[in-house]
């Protein structure tokens, strides 16, 4: 009786921790959440010196000018205003964009699946090859591969990814015409496979028009690999780090001492621990794709958020760019409150 | 100072370096300086970002020897030209030599980070130590902003910055500064954390020292091996963000041989005359590799325990 009891309350305790770990990331995720947009409110709605005329352009009959001022909300007190504005992201509501005269959550709509699919093929890429990658040069320490892989990985540090973008066009589709130019597909395919999912592969799949998927793999395959890369530089350095701390550990020694295959205390008891540890990498890999589009869509002139956000900028369009800011911000911190809580379930220790 | 001089001739400097009972605080200060430096001495890989990075310092400061042009002046009679004795790295496409404004942006790269150190460390060490000297609400207050800027999404955010702010360096190294910081304070707390009950630390309490005075004179200087540690493995992505800046057109702007914008306008010719816009993207990445050598081998020497071999 006791025990069972004991094993209740056991379980209530555990349960308890796991819902404050929970709670305070989703605390955390708030006031992140409430920062970011502070912060972008000030710089849309403090910082300009008119941003009446940030919103609607300086060529402006006074009557638009007036009507805005008020629609905008800017007689009223600086706290009302920034509420309002909370109010109306919460309805999703960006305002309204000078260049493509829509609403930008429209335009985010049509733009941000294609950044989806680059970030995501390329974050596959790093994961399912910089995994075994760095496992392997972790228990191969100081062999060909343990070079590669810290080689690469500081040449993944330091090299701008425009550049090697734009090196990659260069070699790859200038020189040995290897793979499609800049674009998702080219122009002439462009507007026929009807828009269901954004992301071209699963579209033109779906629809069976497969001289269009073969042309939209072509053109995804250089800036995927180009960015899988970076990915697989950090994941793999950080997997070769955290195995070579699991293998010094004691256990690894108790598994080997009990007679355990090498390839079972390597993947079995040694990786498992590292694959928690894993998850913060990964997801910290992916938001920083998602953030880096900025750089790598230009190159690319991929019609993904991050160039949707740079011509914006370049056409004053402050409503497009402040709601590329969030969205894009948003979800680079909830994949980091993602990956975090995820580390929390996951890891035996927050869990017995 | 004096007896310390007279004290050096007489045993020579080595002796002085590696006496085991230091006679004043400076010889214990050039003791701990000297050891450091044959640990780093002993590390290929750090010698090897230090050479790169002192070769940039070097460039900068003798940029005027070192060029034929200021790098700025058009001379359209000369565009496009591959490399050659005279232009080593060729021309550009208004005819300036690539080599002279490569030499020239090694200034504003130093400018860059050295801006962007100057605001980041003490905004840094002031909030980490105060939260992690003061604890309690002051601490939770401090920590949960650090955390907010923590998960911020960098480059968009400075994106957004320098949209509000206009182009150009200073505003581009503030919005760099602004996504930068919070690590340092971070690293900062938790080293005060660490020594806050140390028994240096209640003496100097004991003694009446005040909380500024005691957190100036001897928590600071605890943390700032791990901040120069991390600052110099900084450095790489600080470099990497401007250029991308640059070459989005919100950084340094044209005609400044900024490395990224260099790339950005050299864009165009890289069809037919690659080395324009290829030689500075090399630039970038030797000094970046640069600072990320030197951090490693600089963390291996200061910081052992952080290391990840």
């Amino acid at each position: 009786m006791v025990s069972t009891k004991s094993i209740a309350s056991q379980n209530f305790a555990a349960l308890s921790r796991k819902l404050r770990a929970f709670s305070s990331v989703v605390v955390t995720l708030l006031l992140t959440f409430i920062g970011l947009t502070a912060i972008t409110f000030t710089i849309g709605r403090v910082m300009p010196a008119d941003p009446v005329l940030a919103v609607i352009g300086d060529r402006a009959p006074q009557a638009a000018y007036e009507r805005v001022f008020k629609e905008m909300g800017l007689d009223k007190p600086i706290y009302e205003q920034y509420f309002r504005y909370l109010g109306e992201l919460s309805r999703g509501d960006l305002g309204t964009s000078i260049m493509t005269s829509q609403p930008v959550s429209e335009d985010i709509k049509r733009f941000f699946p294609a950044t989806l699919e680059l970030s995501t093929i390329a974050t596959l890429i790093g994961v399912l090859l910089g995994i075994p990658m760095g496992v392997l040069a972790a228990v191969n320490q100081g062999h060909l591969l343990d070079h590669f892989v810290r080689i690469f990985g500081l040449i993944g540090y330091s090299v701008p990814v425009f550049w090697l973008g734009m090196v990659g066009l260069l070699v790859f589709y200038g020189k040995l015409d290897w793979v499609a130019g800049p674009g998702r597909i080219d122009v002439y395919y462009d507007g026929i496979v009807k828009t269901v999912t954004g992301f071209i592969l699963i579209d033109s799949a779906l629809a069976k028009e497969w001289d269009i998927f073969h042309n939209a793999v072509s053109h995804l395959l250089l800036p995927s690999v180009i960015l899988g890369s970076f990915a697989l530089a950090y994941i793999a350095r950080m997997t070769r780090s955290f195995m070579l701390d699991q293998m010094k550990e004691e256990y690894i020694l108790t598994a080997r001492v009990k007679g355990a295959s090498e390839v079972s205390v390597i993947w079995r008891h040694a990786f498992r621990n590292v694959l928690v540890q894993l998850i913060t990498i990964v997801g910290l890999t992916y938001a920083s794709l998602l953030e880096g589009s900025v750089l790598t869509e230009t190159v690319f002139s991929w019609p993904g958020i991050g160039q949707y956000i740079t011509t914006s900028l370049f056409n004053a369009d402050m409503n497009a760019v402040l709601g590329g800011t969030v969205v894009v911000g948003t979800c680079f911190v909830a994949v980091n409150m993602i990956s975090d809580l995820l580390y929390k379930i996951v890891d035996p220790r927050a869990r017995s | 100072m004096i007896s310390d001089i007279k004290y050096l001739s007489y045993i020579g400097l080595k002796a002085w370096l590696l006496s085991s009972s230091p006679k004043s605080p400076a010889q214990a200060r050039c003791q701990r300086v000297y050891l450091a430096w044959v640990s780093f001495r002993a590390n290929p890989i750090g010698m090897v970002g230090l050479v790169i990075v002192v070769v940039l310092v070097l460039m900068a400061v003798f940029a005027p020897v070192l060029t034929n042009s200021d790098g700025l002046e058009p001379n359209l009679g000369n565009r496009l030209q591959p490399s050659s004795w005279q232009h080593w790295f060729g021309t550009d496409q208004l005819g300036r030599d690539i080599y002279d404004r490569i030499v020239w942006g090694s200034r504003i790269t130093l400018y860059i980070v050295g801006l962007v150190s100057i605001i980041v460390v003490p905004i840094g060490l002031a909030i980490g130590t105060v939260a992690g000297y003061l604890g309690g609400w002051v601490d939770n207050v401090l920590m949960r902003i650090t955390d907010i800027f923590l998960a911020f999404p960098r480059l968009i955010l400075a994106l957004a910055l320098v949209a509000a702010l206009g182009s150009g360096i200073e505003n581009a190294v503030l919005a760099i500064a602004l996504t930068t910081w919070s690590p340092y304070a971070r690293i900062a707390r938790a080293e005060v954390l660490s020594i806050r009950r140390a028994e240096f630390i209640l003496a100097a309490q004991a003694q009446g020292a005040s909380s500024i005075r005691i957190l100036l004179r001897h928590i600071v200087p605890m943390c700032l091996a791990s901040i120069i540690v991390r600052l110099t493995l900084d450095m790489a992505g600080i470099i990497l963000t401007a250029a991308g800046l640059g070459f989005l057109g919100l950084g340094a702007q044209p005609p400044l041989p900024e490395w990224g914008a260099m790339i950005s306008t050299g864009r165009q010719f890289l069809l037919d005359q690659w080395w324009v816009p290829t030689v500075p993207g090399v630039a970038i990445f030797i000094v970046s590799l640069g600072f990320c050598l030197l951090g490693d081998g600089l963390r291996d020497t200061l910081d052992p325990k952080a290391s990840d071999r």
